[in-house]
């Protein structure tokens, strides 16, 4: 029973281990990534100037904010199904930016979305650089 | 021998218990759809949007909406993933498609559907559509705390966990119960 316990334990522990390693926030190295295949230091000021910023698409605006909000700190929506989005800023969610995999993901999706096309490598590097510092 | 036997029995009951997610008097029940999850099909897809049971549409419908190029315009949004999870996101929609399902209401949406039609909208299976014909518009898309009829868990209590949509556990938010 007690190497059972032990052993049940020692599994619990490895858990705990697992997700503090998955919950690491990697933007930093996203970003080295970036900078890695050409782009330049960030700059949060473009990369804010860009996250506000509206793009027309089929007569509609569109930027970041529609689903994001104005404010980071708080809850979004999707904009056609109206499912909640956790707040964006890592200061009030630390389950932000923990994987490069989603993180890839969504600039790919959304950028196409907000303006119509992928964004390129320097503005991704701005807009999370931005998002780092909120 | 006999033992043997006993124990195979048994432990075909107690898996098929477990499968179903749903039993009365410990005689498994298939009445939904299969209630399957997939963690990788949640985290692409359920980001947006409740993770739909693979059993609500028939296999090629799954593979029309998977196919690369449509999910680069999936209803009007970019749905675009790493190419090995849509394949291992494809397989387990397909793998557990209403095609081969042994859940009633797998069975009537593929009786419902037509061998030459392929319906990329849950909410277009002729079944679906029957079922909520009788439905005002104005509990559902005139009904802000629903939408659309796209949203099953906003009516449907016990979808989610149990894959049951029996209407006797349907409430329509800012409506109460329903009743047909």
């Amino acid at each position: 029973m007690v190497k059972y316990m032990s052993r049940l334990l020692l599994i619990c522990m490895c858990c705990f281990a697992m997700t503090q390693v998955a919950s690491a926030n990697v933007l930093p190295q996203v970003m080295d990534d970036f900078m890695a295949q050409g782009a330049h230091e960030g700059d949060a000021d473009a990369g804010k100037a860009l996250w506000v910023k509206k793009f027309y698409v089929e007569g509609k605006a569109r930027s970041c904010q529609t689903c994001h909000t104005a404010d980071l700190t708080r809850y979004g929506a999707h904009a056609r199904t109206g499912k909640e989005i956790e707040p964006m800023a890592p200061s009030v969610n630390s389950m932000r930016f923990n994987e490069a995999k989603k993180i890839h993901k969504w600039l790919r999706r959304n950028c196409k979305w907000v303006m119509g096309r992928e964004c390129s490598i320097q503005e991704k590097v701005d807009i999370l650089l931005f998002l780092q510092k909120q | 021998m006999i033992r043997f036997l006993l124990v195979c029995i048994l432990s075909i009951f107690v898996a098929q218990n477990v499968y179903a997610a749903d039993s009365f008097l410990g005689i498994p029940r298939f009445k939904g759809v299969a209630p399957v999850k997939s963690s990788l099909y949640q985290a692409n897809c359920a980001e947006c949007h409740f993770a739909y049971f693979p059993g609500l549409l028939p296999a090629r419908s799954w593979k029309a909406l998977m196919h690369p190029k449509s999910l680069e315009d999936h209803f009007g949004e970019n749905a675009e993933m790493d190419e090995r999870d849509r394949r291992m996101i494809l397989d387990f929609l397909v793998n557990n498609a209403a095609d081969d399902s042994y859940y009633k209401r797998s069975i009537k949406i593929r009786r419902s559907i037509p061998d030459n039609a392929r319906p990329l909208r849950i909410t277009q299976v002729p079944y679906i559509k029957r079922k909520h014909s009788e439905i005002p518009n104005r509990l559902i898309r005139g009904n802000p705390k629903v939408r659309s009829l796209s949203n099953c868990l906003n009516c449907h209590t016990q979808a989610a966990e149990k894959g049951v949509f029996d209407d006797d556990t349907v409430f329509i938010k800012g409506y109460g119960e329903w009743d047909d």
